[in-house]
């Protein structure tokens, strides 16, 4: 089965509250930073014929086209986030 | 007549929506829980506060997706009055039953504090009974209550006189200061083409005793009553529901809701 990265970014000139935060968090570590813009990943593993719905699934619910950009990337499972918590966290999420 | 309140998880202003339309204005009401897929016959319609679902994804996005949307979208299409009330305005709108979206608060702050509106517009239940340019005193409290739409949305729903309300000081004059969260033209509510579905961020029902510091999210309430009133002789979606909340018990509602 497909698995799909997709990344949403707010359009700019949508305020990103968490992206000045995290701006001016950097400026303050002395790290000089011109922009920092903060968005989601969400990973979808799907079954094969979902696989030309990833777009609609995009405009209609993940993302709102009024204020968000997406874009879509195949990776391989491998890739996905799949690295394990550490032992004895298991149970917890 | 008889109000709905609909429950998410993670609605929280609901009981006191339940509270001011029951014993605040005397009226029936029944609790509408997400899951349902019916709205028993209700007249009108409140989606409270809250943050339902987490807020996950994007403010009232998950909300959009439950089971009950659809007979909401249903009575909203037959002109049944729905009120969106701040998490309600945010799923209103991720539903596309109201144009326009939240954004987070203009100065990153989650405000809570007493705000002022103007009333832009009387072609809706809610506001039909209030003067045109009566400003009424209501609290916010939320983070993701900036108003955006696309500028010729915005200058359309100003042509339409689909603004109902904007955010103003006491006196009702529109200020730079008096928008507690930088919506675009001031924006604190807006109305379907209809006139019928109505969003606002501030809390009517938290301004709606003389004890919580002002009564003036009363009148909205009050003026879907007076507005019903007058409509229900001609009103099919009235003349239904009235004839079908003679077989829903109050209680058989609010216990499957709960």
């Amino acid at each position: 089965m497909p698995t799909f990265r997709i990344t949403i970014m707010l359009k700019s000139g949508v305020l990103d509250a968490p992206g000045q935060a995290i701006e001016r968090g950097l400026r303050a570590l002395a790290y000089g930073v011109d922009r920092v813009r903060v968005g989601k990943i969400i990973e979808l593993t799907v079954p094969e014929s979902m696989r030309p719905k990833i777009g609609e699934m995009c405009e209609r619910f993940l993302a709102n086209p009024l204020i968000e950009t997406w874009g879509i990337d195949e990776i391989s499972p491998l890739e996905a986030a799949t690295a394990a918590a550490p032992d004895g966290w298991e149970g917890v999420s | 007549m008889t109000w709905g309140v609909v429950i998410f998880p993670g609605s929280n202003c609901d009981r006191d929506c339940v509270h001011v339309v029951e014993a605040v204005l005397g009226q029936r009401v029944v609790e509408i829980w997400h899951e349902d897929r019916t709205l028993d016959g209700v007249d009108a319609l409140i989606l409270p506060g809250g943050f339902t679902y987490g807020d996950y994804l994007r403010s009232g996005a998950i909300a959009a997706t439950a089971p009950v949307m659809g007979a909401i979208r249903e009575f909203a299409d037959r002109g049944g009055p729905v009120l969106g009330i701040c998490n309600g305005f945010q799923i209103l709108t991720e539903a596309h039953l109201l144009p326009g979206t939240l954004v987070r608060n203009a100065g990153l702050r989650f405000r809570c504090v007493r705000t002022w509106v103007r009333v832009e517009s009387t072609a809706t239940p809610f506001t039909a009974m209030l003067p045109a340019g009566a400003v009424l005193q209501m609290p916010i409290a939320h983070g993701d209550g900036g108003y955006l739409a696309r500028p010729d949305e915005i200058a359309a729903l100003e042509a339409a006189g689909r603004v109902v309300f904007r955010y103003s000081d006491p006196d009702g004059r529109v200020t730079p200061t008096a928008n507690p969260n930088g919506s675009m033209a001031a924006i604190a509510g807006v109305a379907n083409a209809a006139g019928n579905v109505v969003g606002l961020m501030p809390h009517p029902e938290r301004a709606s005793e003389a004890l919580m510091g002002s009564v003036d999210g009363l009148r909205l309430f009050e003026s879907a009553v007076a507005f019903l009133a007058n409509r229900v002789p001609t009103a099919p979606i009235a003349a239904a529901a009235s004839a079908s909340v003679a077989s829903v018990s109050v209680a058989s509602v609010a216990g499957g809701a709960r």
